[in-house]
């Protein structure tokens, strides 16, 4: 059993985790990494990319369907659902291997295992049940991640109810299915699977789709998917599922009345938790709240020497945040002079559903609630000459503004390719940028990005194109 | 290595100065303690004596030479055993930190270019002091779009607020946090450093328009004229005046004082004394005595508290012939007639000679400006921040009075308190009035 000193350990493989390493090691720090399931975490192995690769199949599935419009016409086209789900595993797996290549370019010591904080700056790593490593450090990362919450009576199953992993690589594209949760998992979800030919029906608690993203944009979003024949309940719970032998039926309960419906899979999208048992934070200074480790802005714990980031210390559970944190985090250790700490008006959030959806900052109401003055902006993409050219003129760029200063609040968009735009408002966020900048910036053409510019204009009554 | 003779700061709020007139030429013998050149700064001329000692082996900043940035090399010191080859060599070393505060020096016409770029040692480290914030070095202040935008909105200077952002750009935030102090909204801004090409420097008070030169031809249809450049006693003058009138609330009391007893008392009293003591004099210590009696009102507006001053030191105002200047009687409460005279004689002549020295003029709780001996009846004065009030004294005069229901004749003096109304409510201004008539009209009671 090996015994080891470090400058700096990180617990948790993640994006949050592997990129603190890798910037520790970048900073001289002898760096240890314990991971105990896959290099990447769920972000690489289970979740944003997989997804991705299947969500690229279903556009494509899509498309497929609709060549008429480009000229094209082809029978018979299916598809081989192992042959789908093997090339998303291919591309996890491609992915996982970098990081370890990245790992062992940085000089990072991996221990494949299960760490447990086992006394001040003490780890004991173990694996199924037996001891790897004894490890000491003064800087301990925790990036220990999260996982998908479950409700009583709706407990996954993996076979019949599925989370996100089993969803991932189902052996067959059931005929009907049932997404509770229409958040951004339960969204992409729901859209690969339409596209794929199964039956969707979506269940939400609160009043609209996507809940967290600006409100016009869930309601273009709702139009989008109940054209493609997703049904969705809003307002709506689900009160019971009764397991079969190979399918399920769910009572659905909106605004006290009551449906029925019978479905072959069930995906449970209703929020992740954090992974804080386990890990011997008992001993510890450090507070737990509601699943997630309370932590400063420097993403310090209460216990000296303990940090926590990305999904265990809370929303928005998004792994550009978790690497910016770990980023910090680990800088901040370093003693470095120009770290600020992560302004959480910046983060974008991007959904890839058809069409997707992205966003950045405030939504026009949490802008009017917050007491500002706003300017708001819109631009549809049958204004724009590539949308309409790449045959993608469902869309809608957002934007607000503080009517006062310019600042630029929040920008929203949705439609085809917009989670590769919102970088651009990003940008301009964090440059504090105000509307007079960006309407001085050159959007190329003819690209969708102009929609961006549009926007702008739009909200200063300037539009040049619609 | 010779050693350079800098700028120096010889008040706290010095910024530049103006090299006066020098007292050693090239070549002179100089002894710690030698007073080498005179330095006209904010509000006077001071004597810039010698720390070390050598002999003067170049002068780089010539005499009359105007805006001079603290710091800046101004002569170069030769040590014993140094020769002037010693200064070819100090020239020839890459110029460091003293490229920068020279930059900006403006040498008078007929420019001497040996003010252009003073050489400065390599091996030197900078004195990192003596620049203002760093991110105003070469003029440009690294802030956000936004950030602009909102210092422009809210009137402040962005020059003198610290960045939080990336290199120290100031953000939003930034912003926010300085608006987030109460009465910050429009701080006393020194702002040239904004718009370095259309401000004049002169009287950048904050919010100000200032008329560029241009500008004020202009309007006026291209008179004939000649110009008088700002002297840095103007410059002060016109900031600290402006923003004192923006930023203070002012208000104003008048009362008419009957001077004969007054008048009476003073002549008994000169045809005894040898120090011959004015009607101003007899002012003076009657304010103090007043202030002392209602202390309320000898304080001064800070943002956190009113300060009440436990010392009265009165400030009063001298005519120059370029401006003013208000040396102080400190604890003129404390002070006899006969001793408040002779210092405000002395300090008067100094003053008028520039000779003041800095902790003779700065400071002061309460100021006294007396125009009486040019005719005024009365006038309302400026007050001198932080102090909390001044006190504008007119010409004692014979005036028609109604006493007892009986037309007759005094001599009067009209006096008017301007007040910062945030530190001196109108019925304190009215008592140290009231207080203040009582002993000028019964000026026995101030010879107690």
């Amino acid at each position: 059993m090996a015994e080891n000193s470090f400058d700096l350990i990180v617990i948790g493989g993640g994006p949050g985790g592997y990129v603190a390493a890798i910037r520790a090691a970048q900073l001289g720090m002898k760096t240890g990494l314990v991971e105990r399931d896959q290099l990447g975490g769920i972000c690489l192995n289970w979740g944003c990319i997989p997804t991705k690769a299947l969500l690229r199949a279903s556009e494509i599935y899509h498309l497929l369907h609709h060549l008429d419009q480009f000229g094209f016409s082809a029978k018979d086209v299916t598809y081989d659902p192992k042959k789908v789900i093997a090339r998303s595993r291919a591309v996890a797996k491609q992915l996982s291997n970098g990081v370890a290549h990245l790992m062992r370019k940085n000089k990072i010591t991996v221990f494949d295992g299960e760490a447990r904080l086992a006394g001040k700056g003490k780890i004991a790593v173990a694996k199924d049940g037996n001891p790897v490593a004894d490890l000491a450090s003064p800087h301990i990362v925790l990036a220990t991640g999260a996982r998908a919450r479950s409700l009583p009576g709706l407990e996954p199953d993996g076979k019949l109810v599925w989370t996100y992993k089993e969803a991932m690589i189902p052996e067959a594209i059931p005929k009907s299915l049932l997404v509770v949760g229409s958040g951004a998992i339960g969204m992409e979800f729901a859209s690969f699977y339409r596209d794929m030919g199964a039956e969707v029906t979506v269940v939400e608690v609160l009043d609209r789709v996507l809940p967290v993203e600006d409100e016009e944009i869930s309601a273009f979003a709702r139009k989008s998917f109940e054209k493609q024949g997703i049904k969705i309940h809003t307002g709506a719970t689900v009160k019971n599922l009764k397991r079969g032998k190979d399918n399920v039926a769910a009572q659905i309960e909106a605004g006290g009345k009551s449906t029925d419906i019978t479905v072959e899979r069930v995906i449970l999208a209703i929020g992740i938790v954090g992974n804080v048992e386990d890990i011997g934070l008992e001993g510890t200074k450090a507070k737990v709240d509601r699943t997630h480790v309370v932590v400063d802005e420097w993403l310090r714990t209460g216990e000296p020497g303990l940090y926590a980031i990305g999904d265990l210390v809370g929303p928005p559970w998004l792994a550009h945040k978790a690497m910016h944190e770990g980023v910090i985090c680990v800088e901040h250790i370093a003693g470095l002079n120009d770290v600020h700490p992560l302004d959480t008006r910046n983060i974008p959030s991007c959904t890839y559903c058809r069409p997707q959806v992205a966003s950045v900052g405030l939504t026009e109401k949490a802008a009017r609630d917050a007491g500002h003055e706003v300017k708001i902006g819109h631009f549809p993409f049958i204004g724009n000459g590539k949308a309409i050219a790449l045959g993608e003129p469902e869309g809608m760029v957002k934007t607000v503004f503080d009517a006062k200063t310019g600042e630029l609040l929040g920008a929203h968009m949705i439609g085809a390719e917009v989670t590769e735009l919102i970088q651009g408002y990003t940008i301009a966020k964090t440059l504090e940028t105000t509307e007079s900048e960006l309407m001085r910036t050159i959007f190329p053409h003819p690209t969708i990005s102009e929609t961006m510019h549009e926007a702008v204009l739009d909200a200063y009554g300037r539009a040049l194109h619609f | 290595m010779p050693i350079e003779i800098r700028m120096p700061a010889l008040s706290p709020t010095m910024t530049e100065g103006n090299l006066t007139r020098w007292l050693k030429k090239e070549g002179d013998e100089v002894h710690s303690g030698d007073v080498i050149a005179e330095i006209e700064t904010d509000k006077a001329t001071m004597e810039y004596e010698a720390v070390d000692e050598g002999r003067i082996g170049k002068i780089i900043v010539p005499e009359g030479a105007q805006g001079i940035k603290v710091n800046q090399p101004i002569a170069l010191l030769l040590e014993e055993g140094e020769d002037a080859g010693a200064l070819e060599k100090f020239a020839a070393a890459p110029s460091g930190d003293g490229q920068h505060a020279a930059a900006p020096a403006m040498p008078p016409s007929g420019v001497n270019p040996k003010t252009e770029a003073p050489p400065a040692p390599a091996a030197q480290p900078a004195p990192a002091a003596q620049s203002a914030p760093a991110q105003v070095n070469g003029g440009r202040v690294f802030a956000s779009p936004l950030a602009r935008r909102m210092a422009q909105q809210a009137g402040l200077d962005l020059a003198a607020i610290r960045g939080s952002g990336p290199n120290g750009r100031v953000v939003k935030d930034d912003i926010d946090k300085v608006l987030a102090v109460p009465g910050a909204a429009a701080p006393p801004a020194r702002a040239p450093a904004v718009a370095p090409a259309a401000t004049p420097a002169a009287a950048a008070a904050p919010g100000m328009p200032v008329f560029a030169k241009a500008q004020v031809l202009a309007l006026a249809g291209n008179l004939p004229h000649t110009e008088k450049p700002h002297s840095a006693m103007r410059r002060v003058i016109a900031r600290r005046l402006a923003e004192s009138k923006q930023t203070v609330p002012h208000f104003y009391l008048s009362i008419d004082c009957t001077i004969d007893e007054l008048l009476k008392v003073r002549k008994e009293l000169n045809g005894k004394s040898e120090t011959r003591i004015s009607v101003n004099d007899f002012v003076i210590r009657a304010a103090a005595l007043a202030l002392r009696q209602v202390p309320a009102a000898n304080a001064s507006w800070s943002d956190d508290a009113i300060i009440l001053w436990k010392r009265v030191d009165i400030s009063v105002a001298v005519a120059l012939d370029d401006g003013l200047i208000t040396p102080i009687i400190k604890g003129a409460d404390q002070k006899g007639l006969a001793q408040i005279a002779r210092e405000s004689k002395d300090l008067a002549e100094r003053a008028r000679a520039g000779k003041l020295k800095l902790e003779e003029f700065q400071g002061g709780t309460f100021s006294i400006s007396n125009l009486g001996m040019y005719g005024i009846r009365e006038f309302s004065a400026v007050i001198n921040p932080p102090q909390g009030g001044i006190l504008a004294v007119g010409q004692g005069e014979q005036r028609p009075v109604v006493k007892d229901g009986q037309l007759t004749v005094a001599t009067v003096m009209t006096c008017t308190l301007s007040g910062d109304h945030r530190v001196v409510d109108g019925a304190v201004g009215a008592q140290f009035l009231a207080a203040f008539k009582k002993l000028v009209e019964d000026p026995l009671t101030m010879l107690l």
